[in-house]
């Protein structure tokens, strides 16, 4: 027997089940959240053709505004919703939101079938699965603080820490066993859309599981005495005593642990991917592992800061990441660079072929592979288009490369990578613990949930469009390479201004007691 | 200690002013640049045009941050919601 934050007894088994009934949703709704951006290249073909401005518009719009953009506001309405009626039936609310709209994105025919109506549609469902993730996230982890025992806050909430990455790490894996199963081609062509359909399953069987789960008891004691607000986002951002603490979640914690975590899954794939085009399968394997690997430090840091204080180590992982991006990035890119590699000429080949249509334009498609001593291979495929008619623009060449690493080059890229997820638990393992001991209990679900979407939706989630645009714009004439490491900036400036306005305003005691 | 929250308050005014001119600065640049070089017009204005309305307002937050700490609001940071104000 445990005491809870309510000081009544609760059962470790009966708490276990708190936690798996929360756990289970929100990892299945960071799914449903994810496969639309593992997936955004084939969505991007089937709905928003790019000889289709306005579609080529919607789809930007998909990625940037819903994706990311929308979550701070789905955290103001459901964090509202939360707050007055209670956190249960809000998270049943964004699980049933984010469940039918993937599985609706899963069924829409494509922009061949009903033109514009296909991005529009797609776009209508990404905001409400944008809403929808930025209520989830709040309820779930106060839902589980709530419910936590003295001293274990930060062990008991990390299960709920653990969802994103999980959720990831699903979304990869029901992508490359359904590619696999079927084929590339006929993935491509249909076979997306079951990750999307399969996603209502897993919602039923989740909405099952939670609707058996009673209302939080902290809420169900403030709901008993009449204490709830009856404005909480009045209550969270027009009173200053509020505004202040949720100023200071965001400029001292959250807006460091969103670039810190957004870096080390999605950016170091981004960079991987594209800045050292290896190739597809290779990426999601070596990141599942990673990833696998290192989630169960969640736990161990989350537990950990219930000893030690959650300031300390969170400040710790942002510090090492500072410190270490650039190292670690250069000792990747180091794998991909073929200016210190030695090519073995006998296993080389190279060849090319010509295909002339109708209108008597002809592409000619040059195709190299090179063998490396380090037992890497670097395929290079270029593709040129002669125009017959010689009075219109000529068509720039198209270069593609994929790079399959060694076994070496595998694994070592799959430690660096590793090490980058476990500064990600280390922000994030403790993070639910920290804001849940921020707020009141009367407005707790609001006001946490505004800053945790604003450092990881917008702070984090924009990290590998700004990342990879400041790589572009290093692309000069005299380097047309550009500075692959240019992109870790972004991420190490708002991390290094998060650590010193926390190091000098975080208070370095946990707050043991959430009932208030 | 508690004067140098006070003081970097002043730093956190500075960085979230510093920060929306540099954007603004940096957007008329680049838009005009893609506009003169017939390139990329809609992904350059695209990208600016989410970018300035999401930081503008989170950079008065900070802004805003600053001046609760230059004011003391962060010299001791409440315990509990009893004790906020």
């Amino acid at each position: 027997m445990t005491t809870s934050s309510t000081s009544e007894p609760m059962e470790t088994k009966g708490l276990m089940k708190v936690i798996m009934a929360s756990s289970v949703g929100t990892l299945i709704e960071w799914y449903d959240f994810y496969i639309y951006g593992a997936m955004s290249v084939i969505i991007a073909k089937q709905f928003f053709p790019q000889d289709n401005p306005t579609a080529a518009f919607l789809a930007a719009l998909a990625t940037f505004a819903a994706g990311f953009v929308v979550r701070p506001f789905g955290a103001l309405v459901f964090g509202r919703i939360g707050d007055i009626i209670g956190r249960k039936y809000t998270f049943l609310l964004t699980l049933l939101l984010m469940g039918g709209s993937t599985f609706a994105i899963g069924l829409i025919p494509g922009y061949a079938k009903i033109g514009i109506w296909a991005p529009i549609l797609i776009l209508l469902l990404r905001f409400v699965q944008g809403l929808a993730l930025g209520g989830e996230y709040g309820g779930a982890a106060t839902y589980v603080a709530e419910h936590s025992p003295l001293g274990r806050r930060g062990y008991f909430t990390s299960f709920i820490q653990t969802t994103a990455t999980l959720g990831f790490f699903l979304s990869l894996g029901v992508i490359l066993t359904t590619r696999k199963t079927m084929g590339v081609e006929a993935f491509n062509d249909w076979g997306w859309r079951i990750p999307f359909i399969v996603s209502i399953f897993l919602i039923a069987i989740s909405v099952y599981i939670r609707l058996k789960m009673a209302e939080s008891p902290l809420f169900a004691k403030i709901k008993k005495e009449g204490k709830i607000s009856s404005n909480p986002l009045k209550e969270s951002f027009a009173h200053k005593r509020n505004l202040k603490m949720v100023l200071l979640a965001l400029f001292a914690a959250v807006m460091g642990q969103g670039v810190v975590w957004y870096t080390g899954q999605f950016y170091a794939q981004t960079f991987i991917e594209r800045t050292m085009s290896v190739e597809f399968e290779q990426v999601r394997y070596l990141l599942c592992i990673a990833i696998l690997a290192a989630t169960p430090l969640f736990l161990v840091f989350g537990a950990w800061s219930d000893k030690i204080g959650r300031k300390t180590i969170m400040l710790a992982g942002m510090l090492l990441a500072i410190l270490t991006y650039r190292p670690i990035y250069k000792m990747m890119y180091a794998y991909s660079d073929v200016k210190v590699k030695t090519e073995i000429k006998e296993k080389s080949s190279a060849g090319s072929a010509m295909v002339v249509a109708a209108n008597g334009d002809s592409t000619i498609t040059t195709t190299t592979v090179a063998a490396y001593t380090d037992g890497s291979t670097l395929k290079t495929v270029k593709k040129e288009v002669r125009l017959a008619d010689k009075s219109k623009p000529v068509v720039k060449p198209e270069t593609t490369k994929t790079l399959w690493l060694s076994a070496g080059g595998f694994w070592m890229i799959t430690l660096l990578v590793f090490i980058q997820i476990v500064y990600v638990t280390m922000v994030y393992g403790p993070i639910a613990a920290f804001l849940v001991e921020l707020f009141p209990t009367r407005i707790r679900y609001t006001s946490m949930s505004l800053p945790y979407h604003i450092g990881n939706g917008i702070f984090g989630g924009l990290t590998p469009f700004i990342a990879t645009r400041l790589f572009d714009a290093s692309k000069t004439t005299e380097n047309p390479g550009g500075d692959p490491y240019v992109g870790l900036w972004y991420p190490i400036l708002i991390a290094g201004v998060c650590f010193v306005i926390g190091l000098l305003y975080l208070p370095s005691k946990n707050d043991e007691d959430v009932s208030d | 200690m508690q004067s140098l929250k006070r003081l970097s308050g002043f730093i956190w005014i500075a960085l979230g002013l510093g920060a929306v001119y540099l954007m603004v600065r940096q957007m008329s640049t680049e838009v005009s640049a893609a506009e003169v070089a017939k390139k990329a017009v809609l992904d350059t204005k695209m990208f600016w045009y989410i970018i300035i309305p999401i930081f503008t307002p989170i950079m008065a937050g900070l802004c805003l941050f600053g001046w609760y700490a230059w004011k003391g609001e962060y010299d001791v940071i409440a315990r509990d919601s009893e004790h906020l104000d």
